[in-house]
């Protein structure tokens, strides 16, 4: 049997009831008398002076320092214990990157700083953006973006933008998606005002190329797709799906989630990708923070978009793309011109991330990166032999393929069987002290496990887990009830969704919270 | 484990464990697991390690460290900071601020897809959002966005859903010119109308006048930034989002968290919506991110059910018998609701407002205030220092909170050579804004916080006033 953990647990109320101890939990001086004396006063507008003073208790310092170590200690990440999402990439993050991307000399600088005065950043993120156009295969990339969806998005709209030069856009209305794509994929298309055309996957995890045939006409404007996909399979025909967009002039972009199966082995700009982001804090190290900050560089090819003009598509992505200047020896921001998509966030992007990513590249070196994702592969296909019989588990589509960076279990026959579902499967590995696996996504897969190891657990893991899983599976078969008591060993047990959104007990923040208490919601 | 040829960041490189997930999975070497890579597209080695990455060849954490050294080294940190804002402030960074976010069960989180598994970092996320509600009077506070600009991008594109049909935004001239740009990228897929409103040259306020005159039935939301781009505090918010409701437009409000300690909050003010800039509660400058962006709404379900991003709210465990947190709401979220959904956001910055949670929580609502006072009054007593030195510091006549405009017009300088001058004697000076507003010239926006004392002022001042003196055209 594995061993099972147990999560540390505090009854820790929130900080805002901690009683007020009119401290300053910050030593900071008052204003000096002769200051204010000179200045004369404040000199507000009438009615802009606060008049109720803010409803923050103030707190000595050490109530502060307990309160978040304790939440800390309910909370989980890779420096706790194996975190298996599928799709996420959650590989290590290495502390090397953390004291140099944390060091005050990135710190302290101001985004609108002189560049002569940070000249030694720029050199930085100048080698990262040459680095990361030779992994992809791309001619240009723009660090600017902060988050992968937010990459999606520079991409989108550098689609809509290439149309719009062209004089396309009120032909160009769609961007085709393959069904076993990331949400964010038509959310972004969305966002950049396009509509959203569906293609299946065939029986073997291929993209149903005959139905893409059908679904590509003049109105493409675009084509986005992971490679892998979110089932960790290589698109066998992406030579031809790339010929056959292009043919209708529209623009193959490539969401970079899934680049950990396959650095250095295949690159977006040798597939005919055009355009592909990157989740710097997947594929390149930086950790996910509980949910950013991330980084999505975007890359293009440089493709011509008007031959007259002049223009390529590396002048249309958004954002500040470093030069180096020959004459003067400096390096410079480029800013985005009359062409480009223009700005998406203040500024020129997550740097912190991005020397992460620096350092990351840096230790590696092409040497490394190819062996991170050998092994990240080997760790997946390695797990599905152990996996392989477990009762109830199916690896749906592409039987008999090799997997690259993840796999996608299916639950449904357990489901059937016994009533346990792939949240209760999820909930089971919970109190064996490992994360859960992505759940219920991809969408095409029912009672979907979807499992990402990466090159950073270890066999004894990724024996555990699976021994885990055949545990929980015999538990299911034997004595289902035992399954809806999981999870039982984390700091609490089952949560209460429904209560959680219902409009009649909906709290979003602890004033909403009283109010309701109070009665005066309805 | 021979050769130790592996890696300590790739747990299995070493030759026993490739020995036997290569044995066990059936294949001879790791490459046949890429067979199906086709050939034309297919990586060999010797093309992929001719290919410039890194640094040629794995380096080693020493070398990394000495690498790193020698560049970091070419930054300059300027003691005292930049006398610079224009969105983001030098302001001081707590210890304890990195200390918490550092601490590996935060920083190394996913996102709490596992509630029971995160309980503590959805805490501190919820709590985040409540020190926010009561820092902004606004009611639901979003985990976070990527920054201001894009918060208020989002604001911008939510209005226009919850008013449907109605295609202006009205943005004022006195906003963030960087904020617009990004406003505008966002707003031109939906053809939504951007209009301007233009400001009072006197004063450097919204013109109220204008906004009534562009106000119209077609306008789905107006927008004040206050302190403005100019650093000046609006006077006439609450009546610019009376004019906004009257007409059914949503009233939002950009705002910087540290001003609110003397400033009435955006929901006293009639705000439906609040964005700012979470980067002043002890983030650091990181040179353009990550900061967070702050998104906040007033408890109207019409409003709430339209926000982006994702939210923590407060339930309890399904026997009820203890309090819970929970990701709610999610059926607005693009990995349920795809094309549908109110943003494509995934990814923010969760670990930032953890942060800023930290400093709220050490600060209070009394260091708070007393924080606001000093970036105040250092601000106005730097006025009075740069005013005697004879530049014209009232470029506005309307108060400012802690940055405001110092033009070199009259004393007919190119401001490029005052701020060249500065960084020969090792103090780096505001920002021109005659790009953003050539009706002001040769002007610069200065800002000062808690991070420059009286000290530094006076030298900004007495370098300054050398600096006149030796280029004065007069």
């Amino acid at each position: 049997m594995v061993e099972l953990f147990r999560q540390a647990k505090w009854n820790e109320p929130l900080i805002v009831e901690y009683p007020d101890k009119g401290l300053v939990g910050l030593n900071i001086q008052r204003v000096e008398a002769g200051i204010v004396e000179k200045v004369g006063g404040l000199k507000m507008p009438k009615g802009m002076m606060r008049e109720t003073p803010i409803n923050i208790p103030n707190l000595p310092e050490v109530v502060v320092v307990r309160h978040y170590t304790r939440l800390s200690q309910m909370s989980y990440g890779v420096d706790t214990g194996p975190v298996p999402l599928g799709s996420c990439t959650m590989k290590y993050n290495p502390r090397l990157a953390w004291e140099i991307a944390f060091d005050n000399r990135i710190v302290a600088l101001h985004p609108l700083q002189d560049e002569s005065t940070v000249q030694g950043l720029l050199q930085m993120l100048f080698e990262l953006q040459k680095w990361l156009a030779n992994i992809t295969g791309m001619d240009a990339c723009s660090l600017h973006p902060a988050a992968g969806a937010h990459g999606e998005l520079a991409g989108v709209l550098t689609i809509r933008r290439y149309h719009e030069l062209k004089g396309n856009l009120g032909l160009k209305r769609e961007i085709i998606i393959p069904d076993s794509a990331h949400g964010t994929n038509p959310a972004s298309a969305s966002m950049a005002g396009f509509a959203t055309i569906t293609v299946p996957t065939g029986e073997d995890g291929n993209v149903d190329f005959e139905a893409l045939k059908s679904a590509v006409g003049d109105a493409t404007a675009g084509l986005m797709i992971t490679n892998p996909s979110t089932l960790g399979l290589f698109e066998e025909r992406i030579i031809e799906i790339a010929e056959l967009l292009h043919n209708h002039d529209a623009l193959l972009y490539y969401d970079g989630a899934n680049l950990n199966g396959m650095m250095g082995y295949a690159r977006p700009g040798d597939m005919g990708f055009d355009i592909a982001h990157l989740n710097i804090h997947k594929t390149f190290s930086s950790p996910h923070g509980g949910g950013g900050p991330g980084a999505g560089v975007v890359c293009v090819r440089d493709r011509i978009v008007d031959e007259r003009r002049g223009v390529r598509l590396s002048d249309l992505i958004p954002g500040f793309i470093i030069v180096y200047d020959d004459k003067t020896g400096l390096y410079k921001l480029r800013e985005p011109g009359p062409y480009s998509v223009g700005l998406i966030k203040a500024f020129f992007g997550n740097v912190i991330p991005l020397v992460w990513a620096y350092v990351y590249i840096a230790s590696l070196g092409p040497q490394g990166l190819r062996k991170v994702a050998e092994h990240a592969v080997m760790a997946t296909n390695y797990f599905i032999k152990l996996v392989e019989g477990v009762k109830g588990l199916e690896i749906p589509f592409g039987r008999g393929r090799f997997r690259k960076h993840e796999v996608v279990l299916s639950a449904s026959k357990l489901a059937e069987d016994t009533g346990v579902t792939a949240m209760e499967v999820a909930k089971g590995l919970l109190d064996a002290g490992f994360y859960a696996p992505t759940v219920y996504f991809p969408l095409i897969v029912k009672e979907a496990l979807q499992v990402e190891f990466t090159e950073a657990e270890s066999l004894e893991n990724i024996e555990r887990y699976a021994e885990r899983l055949r545990e929980i599976s015999k538990i299911a078969y034997e004595n289902p009830e035992i399954a809806k008591s999981w999870p039982s060993n984390t700091s609490v047990r089952l949560i209460d969704y429904v209560r959680g959104d219902h409009p009649k007990t909906v709290s979003p923040t602890w004033r909403v919270y009283l109010r309701r208490m109070r009665g005066e919601l309805s | 484990m021979s050769n130790h040829a592996g890696h300590p960041w790739i747990s299995t490189s070493d030759e026993e464990s490739i020995e036997k997930m290569l044995r066990v999975i059936g294949v001879k070497n790791v490459e046949e697991l890429f067979s199906d890579i086709p050939d034309k597209i297919r990586l060999r080695l010797e093309d992929w390690l001719k290919l410039d990455i890194g640094f040629g060849r794995p380096l080693s954490e020493i070398e990394v460290r000495r690498l790193a050294e020698e560049r970091l080294r070419r930054n300059i940190v300027f003691n005292p900071p930049p006398f610079m804002g224009g969105g983001v402030y030098p302001h001081y960074v707590p210890p304890l601020v990195k200390y918490i976010i550092s601490r590996g069960e935060f920083l190394t989180a996913y996102t709490p897809y596992q509630a029971e598994i995160s309980q503590g970092l959805m805490q501190a996320i919820f709590e985040y959002q409540s020190l926010i509600a009561e820092l902004l009077d606004m009611d639901v506070v979003n985990a976070s966005m990527y920054d201001w600009a894009s918060a208020l991008a989002e604001a911008v594109l939510m209005a226009v859903r919850v008013n449907k049909g109605r295609t202006r935004f009205l943005l004022p001239a006195t906003m963030n010119p960087i904020h617009k740009k990004v406003v505008e990228a966002y707003a031109r897929p939906h053809g939504i109308k951007l209009v301007e409103v233009g400001y009072d040259r006197e004063s450097g306020w919204l013109d109220l006048e204008d906004l009534k005159a562009k106000i119209d039935e077609n306008t789905a939301g107006v927008y004040i930034q206050y302190p403005n781009f100019f650093g000046v505090i609006e006077g006439g918010v609450k009546e610019a989002f009376e004019l906004a409701h009257d007409k059914g437009a949503l009233a939002v409000a950009g705002v910087y968290p540290i001003s609110l300690g003397l400033l009435k909050p955006p929901g006293e003010l009639g705000a439906d919506i609040a964005v700012g800039e979470g980067q002043s509660l002890g983030l650091g400058l990181n040179y353009g991110g990550p900061y967070l962006g702050i998104f906040a709404v007033k408890y109207d379900m019409r409003l709430v059910r339209q926000m982006p991003g994702r939210i923590i709210g407060l339930t309890t465990t399904k026997d009820g018998g203890e309090r819970a947190f929970s990701m709610i709401l999610q059926t607005r979220e693009q990995h349920i609701r795809r094309e549908k959904a109110t943003s494509n956001i995934c990814t923010n910055e969760a670990l930032m407002a953890l942060a800023a949670a930290v400093y709220l929580a050490l600060l209070g609502g009394e260091g708070l205030k007393r924080l606001a006072e000093m970036n105040y009054y250092h601000a106005h007593y730097a006025q009075l220092k740069l005013e005697e030195i004879g530049l014209n510091t009232k470029v506005f006549k309307g108060d400012f909170f802690n940055e405001f405009p110092v033009s070199f017009n009259e004393v007919k300088i190119e401001y490029r050579r005052v701020h060249e001058a500065l960084l020969e004697k090792g103090l780096h000076g505001g920002l021109y804004i005659g790009g953003y507003y050539p009706e002001l010239g040769e002007t610069a926006l200065y800002a000062f916080t808690e991070m420059h004392s009286v000290g530094d002022i006076d030298k900004l001042a007495d370098s300054l006033s050398e600096i006149l003196r030796r280029l004065g055209g007069g």
